[in-house]
């Protein structure tokens, strides 16, 4: 090599950047801003509306907890280059089959919901397999299980309840381990002990008198930051994170230095299915029922809160607490709304300019980091 | 070549078929260590096929494949590569949205182990991501820098060092040079040289006659699925190589309206 381009020197040509830019420039600063700008917006409109009281935050943390399971699947899903259309079918069907398995067939609801994450996740490997063996785009084939899972599972409810919603999916579940593990509420003991001190408001009147309004945090909660933990790790510290990172960004150069791409994409599929039926365990523990028309356009819910948290829709490229900071930016803004009393067909329209807003600011993060054009 | 010398690789009547096309229609060659072995070819010769099927992407459809004297058989590329043949391929080496350290160690990540977790270990990553980098005398603004924002040649250094790091004994290049600038070019072929003299053979794929020459020892020509022979370094004039990628006749009066050796 010339002696002109000895590496101490360094090349002219890479610009030096500051420390603060380095640490500004990544993934998810796209979901900070809008969080940011979230919380700013409704601070100054809706603060006297109760929206950041104990009951208000838990409320639309809640909402927010719901999009984030099927967000972080997503995610990883989207960034090992595939899409999963067939979220919130999935979402009603897996719902439908705890209730027929446990309320009809008399299973123990332990037992139904472990079957149910069984026949779920299989679901999700069949997608992937498709996927993977007929090499179509995997919009087309999950557009094909949105509406095949939606009719069975309409089909299944009318067939064995002749009613598209099935209850008493409660009694069932009382005192069963599992139905604990995602309808419960944990730390109500401090929660209790905050409502005693004043630190939360208590009920004045009726039966539950004394208790906290806010007497616990749902399973659901739980849940959605365990995933959010999971699957920012997975992504991040594991090789198989990189494995994910390789089968997005260009599947045929992922083969060729071995990476096992099939299985990659196949298994993210079926965590697709797994945060799906997450979703759909926790809303039936906590409704007692299940209903055919659950999960409805839920997918679309999911690829917007990743896209928001700076993910590329073509693969390759994201980040799970950005997907998590995209699903908190649309419950706060969903439940925000309606605190702040706004026209609730209005909802659409802020989510809508968000969006714009977001993916706008990703796209020019992205060639920032990657030197994309 | 000296005969005591044995081949690391020997390849014999490697016949490759897609369906009723015959891409390769029994193909030998011998690869020494420490020696740069050319391929050439015109666009369809079979060169890419040939590669392929050591490189175990595809299957050989009849022939043998003898790696260090061993009857080998690749089923996938995973298995070429543990077995030490690596493969750079034209365009397709890097993923450009990935950084050079995780591109560095794609499929190979080392690991750490936290009890019976076991995490990427992106500290010697980076660190040997830099090392490797600094030896090949490209410098980078960090390990996380994204590839998409180094030259095709630095692209190309990247993933040849990447091969060296990973033990690889037989190194086969597609088309290295093809997009590439003259520097560039230059930069890519210096490499060349210094993995060869590290003993590692060298299987450069090419259609341009002079790269061939200013780093080949050997040189085979492909033409329609089949071998043209092999010639030594010094015993083949440019002209003769060109004539026998390109089946000679046509090529002689197009080069004369040209003025010179394509």
């Amino acid at each position: 090599m010339s002696p002109a381009t000895t590496p101490e020197l360094g090349d002219e040509r890479v610009k030096t950047r500051s420390r603060f830019r380095e640490a500004l420039i990544r993934p998810e600063l796209g979901g900070i801003a809008g969080i940011i700008l979230v919380f700013f917006f409704f601070l100054l409109t809706a603060a006297d509306s109760g929206m950041f009281s104990a009951a208000g935050v838990l409320n639309w943390s809640i909402v927010s907890a719901q999009f984030m399971i099927i967000a972080v699947g997503a995610c990883l899903l989207m960034i090992a280059g595939e899409f999963d259309l067939s979220v919130g079918s999935m979402i009603g069907f897996a719902g439908i089959v705890i209730a027929i398995l446990s309320v009809q067939m008399g299973w123990p609801m332990w037992m139904a919901i472990i079957a149910t994450f069984v026949v779920c996740v299989g679901l999700g490997a069949v997608n992937g397999w498709l996927v993977i063996k007929t090499g179509l785009p995997s919009f087309i084939v999950t557009l094909a299980f949105l509406y095949i899972l939606r009719g069975l599972t309409i089909f299944a409810a009318i067939a064995t309840t002749r009613k598209t919603i099935i209850g008493g999916v409660r009694d069932v579940a009382e005192g069963d381990w599992l139905a604990a593990l995602f309808g419960g509420k944990v730390l109500t003991g401090l929660f209790q002990w905050m409502g005693n001190i004043g630190l939360i408001d208590t009920f004045e009147r009726g039966t539950r008198k004394g208790q906290p309004v806010v007497d616990g945090i749902p399973m659901l909660i739980v849940w959605a930051l365990a995933l959010v933990i999971f699957g920012h790790i997975l992504l991040t510290r594991t090789r198989f994170g990189n494995w994910i990172f390789a089968s997005g960004g260009d599947a045929q150069s992922a083969r060729y230095t071995g990476v096992p791409v099939n299985r990659v994409k196949i298994l993210m599929f079926m965590f697709t299915a797994f945060c799906a039926t997450v979703f759909a365990t926790c809303q039936v523990m906590e409704f007692g029922s299940a209903g055919a028309d659950r999960g409805l356009l839920k997918e679309f819910e999911a690829i917007i809160s990743v896209v928001i948290g700076g993910a590329l829709l073509t693969g390759g490229y994201g980040s799970v607490i950005g997907a998590a900071l995209g699903a908190l930016i649309f419950g706060v803004v969903q439940q925000g709304l309606f605190f702040a009393g706004v026209e609730s067909s209005l909802f659409r329209v802020f989510l809508g300019v968000i969006l714009l807003l977001a993916v706008i600011l990703n796209t020019y993060i992205r060639r920032m980091i990657t030197g994309d054009k | 070549m000296n005969a005591e010398r044995k081949p690391i690789v020997e390849m014999k009547n490697i016949e490759k078929h897609f369906g009723a096309v015959i891409a390769l229609a029994g193909v030998s060659l011998e690869v020494y260590p420490g020696e740069c072995h050319c391929l050439l070819g015109d666009n369809g010769a079979g060169k890419s096929t040939f590669i392929k099927a050591l490189s175990g992407v595809h299957k050989p459809t009849a022939g043998e494949i003898f790696f260090e004297g061993n009857p080998m058989s690749f089923d996938r590329p995973r298995d070429a590569i543990s077995a030490g043949i690596a493969t750079v391929y034209q365009d397709l080496a890097m993923i450009p949205l990935m950084s050079v350290s995780r591109n560095f160690f794609m499929g190979n990540e080392p690991v750490k182990k936290f009890g019976p977790i076991k995490l990427f270990d992106h500290e010697t990553a980076n660190r040997i991501t830099m090392e490797e980098m600094g030896k090949m005398g490209i410098s980078l603004r960090g390990p996380d820098q994204a590839v998409g924002t180094l030259s095709g040649g630095e692209r190309q250094t990247v993933a040849i060092a990447r091969a060296v790091h990973f033990g690889a004994k037989v190194l086969i290049l597609d088309e290295p040079t093809s997009a590439l600038g003259v520097r560039q070019t230059a930069n890519v072929l210096a490499t060349v040289d210094k993995v060869r003299k590290q003993g590692i053979a060298v299987v450069l794929i090419t259609h341009n006659v002079r790269h061939a020459l200013a780093a080949g020892d050997r040189f085979t020509v492909l033409n329609r699925g089949k071998t043209l022979g092999t010639a030594q370094r010094g015993n083949i004039t440019p002209e003769e190589l060109q004539d026998m990628m390109a089946g000679g006749v046509e090529l002689a009066t197009l080069e004369s309206s040209l003025g010179g050796t394509v």
